[in-house]
């Protein structure tokens, strides 16, 4: 019997969340647009670059210049952080500053609010909708928090914290599931196998979907005079590159739920393969992003046609969780024999 | 004073495999063949055909699927009289049984074994070669270092082979003061697995296609199922099955438990099902002991011939017929099938007689009401059953022609009526006997049971698919995880000290190619003399 009063804490937990998103996605808003130089902007175009390429001057050798064939949005490496540093406005470091601390917070918040409706409900919270968005959410945002640890991902925070945001809104609204106990089909260890190993999945590709579309428009706007803002972004190359990096951890991993849905449709409806439109789906995306992974590495094919796939990818993925689970007839109802 | 560059921002990529352009003049038809072929299992046609693929199961998941729900996809094609004929001639409603869904799957793993095959001569070559001869200019390559050192000529280049080897790169000397290295062959190999193994998963899947089988069967509490064919509501083997080789097992069902929500109002979750347990008695085919055996939605009895599923349940009314004279004339427990989440069911009631037989069809509701939606059930569990039945006349029992025991073929049957004129409609509660019009008898609820709906399948060919997407999964890792690199390393003379050049080359983004040349060099000179 799911605890009532657990799964409201968990709700209040995630309404707070929310609301630290909110601020957290105006402090990200600020960090860029306070970058503008004051006069022309010629200031900051080298820094984020730096943490791109791998620099050396800090190891015992010494170093000098050498090939490469550099282009405009490569600039020289020997440009560490410490040369730009002080051209980093201190209104724009400081809101990036709590740009960060409030995504840590609502990241904390938010795995409490999971936390809750799993202790509520009794059970891994991984059985409906709103659940698997909560709990996608928090993924994303301890993805990134993590990886910002890393390096410098405060110019990517607005594009990650303001889709949560949304995600978020629509779990505890629309999609909004009371606490309860699963039908038997669900009631299965490959559940929490497999849709944890799908969730965790999907926020990777959703952050390298995120870094995909940045990488198309800084590449647009790098022709035309591009907002001042976007000086703060790395070059598209470079947002290619980390897109990239992204999609051959998440890649595996969505291979991985394929074969774990396998083994439990196997387990609970006798069959491990029943072209269900979930599966159905399933196996689209992981087909498209093969597709992806096999454009990057084909000779011919540019960079730019392979991120349209990735990106084709990701509509997949949100036709999947927004329009296949609530929209087409497939195997869920276990009433009877068909 | 030691030198080290810095890396160009896009290393060069290695040479593609296969990647020769067709010579252009004159083909004939060998050099048709052999153009088509070199098309055929390039990486360009390979993803051109993956994301066919990806568009090509789409329609299979917005329409209907005969395989899947044979009477949605007759009343779709029904509801669109022009759209339904034409999308069923193209195949969309056997989408994944289509000739252009089949084709594109085909061709696509006829192009995978024709890029795995030679892939994999090239990869045995190589491991069998020695990693190719340094280039003449290193500080050509996309990653180069240079450092001056004390020591020999001889030293130097036998430490770095130390430095190479323990980063695990096979090294070799073309020349004197030159090595070459390369490591992450399992790079290459780790690739090739992924793509044969696809390959396995394939097979796997056709001869589960080819050698499994599946049958369906419904069995009330009480009842005992012997696996031959006979027994089976429905069957379906593949091609190379023999259906009379089925291991005689039994199986019988004790109890059929069902639990459904009723503590949560709301909608969606009021009435959703919690729980359902078969529990059976097992007898093996080998003539093991019987034992008793719980059957689950999420575990299924393997029985040494086939694993049974516990897919439905259902109710089994017990309804009992009189003739005029008080008599017994049917007297069982009726599956009636669940179709829909609150186990409203259909089914049928047949009864011969000597003038003339006696047909109900109708439905059984566990908590039935009546509204002006017709009769409904309001909740899955039989908190208040009842039976909605109309009543047929005449012969039932003539054509040779199998009928469906869950349902009345009315043709040539008349229906009862009451005096009014209407038809007779029955509303049974459960321990309510009916008195039919004109002394014809009576019918009677008895009392209720449930049946499980048991689905028992063999798939051989589950095992292979299994292993083969293990390994390709295995196969994907190393392949994404794994760095190809060679380094090349070259000694020279600078006056009293040696220049030690290195220089790296990855295979496609290799952002670290720069940091393991910086570690080589690191172990070289672990304290650089500057
Ligand atoms: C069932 C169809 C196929 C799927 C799902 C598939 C999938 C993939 C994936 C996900 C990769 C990325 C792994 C990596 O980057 O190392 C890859 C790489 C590759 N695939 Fe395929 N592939 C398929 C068919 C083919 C075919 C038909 C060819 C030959 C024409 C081919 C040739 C290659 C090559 C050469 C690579 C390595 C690229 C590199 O890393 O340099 N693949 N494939």
């Amino acid at each position: 019997m799911p605890n009532t009063s657990l799964a409201g804490y968990a709700n209040l937990a995630v309404y707070s969340a929310m609301a630290v998103l909110t601020l957290a996605t105006l402090a990200y808003a600020v960090f860029l647009a306070r970058w503008v130089p004051a006069r022309g902007e010629t200031v900051a175009s080298v820094a984020p670059e730096s943490e791109l390429v791998p620099a050396y001057a800090g190891t015992s050798t010494a170093y000098t210049g050498g090939s490469g064939d550099a282009g405009a949005d490569q600039p020289a490496v020997a440009a560490a952080a410490e040369v730009t540093a002080p051209a980093e406005p201190l209104g724009a470091r400081k809101a990036a500053g709590i740009g960060l601390s409030l995504t840590w917070l609502a990241t904390l918040l938010l795995a409490v609010g999971v936390g809750l409706r799993g202790w509520s409900v009794q059970r891994w919270p991984l059985g409906n909708m709103h659940e698997f968005a909560t709990f996608g959410s928090l993924a994303v945002l301890a993805v990134f928090a993590f990886w910002a640890r890393r390096r410098d991902l405060r110019w990517l925070g607005i594009f990650v914290v303001a889709p949560v945001l949304l995600v978020l809104g629509l779990a505890i609204t629309v999609w909004y599931t009371e606490a309860a106990e699963l039908v038997p089909s669900l009631k299965s260890v490959w559940l929490v196998i497999h849709v944890t190993v799908a969730t965790i999945s999907v926020a990777l590709f959703g952050i390298g979907f995120a870094l995909a579309c940045l990488s198309l428009v800084r590449d647009r706007l790098a022709t035309s005079g591009r907002p001042a803002w976007m000086t703060r972004v790395p070059g598209g190359a470079a947002l290619e590159k980390l897109a990239y990096s992204l999609h051959i951890i998440a890649f595996p991993l969505w291979t991985f739920t394929l074969i774990a849905g396998a083994i439990w449709a196997r387990q609970a409806w006798g069959s491990y393969w029943n072209w269900d439109p979930k599966e159905v789906w399933t196996f689209v995306i992981w087909a498209v992003y093969a597709a992806y992974l096999h454009a990057r590495a084909t000779t011919g094919v540019s960079r730019r046609t392979a991120t349209w796939i990735a990106i084709a990818g990701f509509l997949c993925i949100v036709i999947n969780y927004a329009v296949v689970n609530v929209w087409f007839v497939g195997q869920h109802s276990y009433s009877g024999i068909s | 004073m030691t030198q080290v560059s810095t890396p160009s921002a896009a290393p060069v990529p290695p040479a593609p495999p296969a990647a020769a352009p067709p010579s252009q003049p004159r083909l004939g038809l060998l050099g048709w063949l052999r153009f088509s072929w070199r098309q055929l299992t390039s990486m360009r046609t390979a993803l051109v055909l993956l994301l066919l693929l990806a568009l090509g199961a789409v329609p299979g998941s917005t329409f209907p699927q005969r395989s899947l729900d044979a009477t949605r996809t007759a009343r779709w094609i029904e509801d669109h009289p022009t759209a339904g004929p034409w999308l069923d001639r193209l195949g969309f409603f056997e989408v994944y049984a289509s000739p252009w869904f089949s084709a594109i799957y085909l061709l696509l793993f006829i192009s995978l074994i024709g890029c795995v095959i030679p892939r994999t001569r090239i990869l045995l070559h190589q491991l069998r070669a020695t990693p190719p001869r340094t280039p003449k200019r290193l500080e050509r390559l996309p990653a180069h270092v240079a450092v001056e050192v004390d020591g020999e000529a001889e030293e130097v280049l036998e430490g770095a082979r130390k430095a190479l080897r323990a980063k695990r790169y096979r090294v070799h000397s073309h020349g004197p003061g030159t090595l070459s290295a390369e490591k992450g062959y399992a790079k290459e190999a780790g690739n090739l697995l992924f793509h044969l193994a696809l390959i396995g998963v394939i097979v796997g899947v056709a001869s589960g296609y080819l050698f499994g089988w599946r049958g369906d069967v419904i069995l009330p509490v009480g009842q005992t199922f012997a696996n031959t064919l006979i027994r089976y509501d429905t069957f379906s083997p593949g091609p190379w099955v023999d259906p009379s080789a089925l291991a005689p097992y039994t199986l019988r069902l004790d109890e059929m438990e069902a639990t459904f929500e009723s503590r949560i109002q709301s909608k969606g979750q009021f009435g959703a099902a919690r729980d359902f347990v078969a529990s059976t008695t097992f007898t093996p085919a080998d003539g093991s002991p019987s034992r008793a055996e719980e059957i689950t939605v999420n575990g299924p009895l393997e029985t040494g011939g086939g694993t049974v599923f516990l897919l439905g349940n259902g109710y089994a009314p017990k309804i009992t017929v009189r003739d005029g004279s008080g008599t017994v004339v049917y007297s069982e427990a009726t599956p009636f099938l669940t179709v829909d989440n609150l186990y409203k069911s259909t089914g049928a009631i047949k009864v011969q007689g000597p003038k003339g037989d006696l047909g109900f069809s109708g439905f059984f509701l566990p908590t039935g009401i009546i509204d002006d939606q017709g009769p409904r059930s309001v909740f899955p569990d039989a908190l208040d059953p009842a039976l909605a039945l109309t009543v047929f006349e005449g012969r039932i029992f003539t054509s040779s022609a199998p009928q469906s025991v869950y349902s009345l073929d009315t043709t040539g049957l008349t229906q009862l009526t009451s005096a009014g004129g209407d038809p007779l409609r029955i509303w049974l509660k459960l321990g309510q006997t009916y008195e039919l019009p004109g002394g014809r008898g009576s019918i009677t609820f008895d009392s209720l049971d449930r049946y499980a709906g048991f689905s028992i399948r063999a798939d051989p060919g589950k095992t292979l698919t299994l292993v083969s997407s293990l390994l390709s999964l295995a196969g994907l890792v190393a392949s994404l995880v794994i760095r190809r690199r060679r380094v090349f390393v070259r000694v020279t003379d600078t006056g009293p000290r040696r220049l030690v050049t290195v220089g790296g080359l990855g295979q496609g983004d290799d952002d670290g190619i720069t940091d393991e040349l910086a570690d080589v060099v690191a172990r070289l000179a672990p304290e650089p003399a500057s």
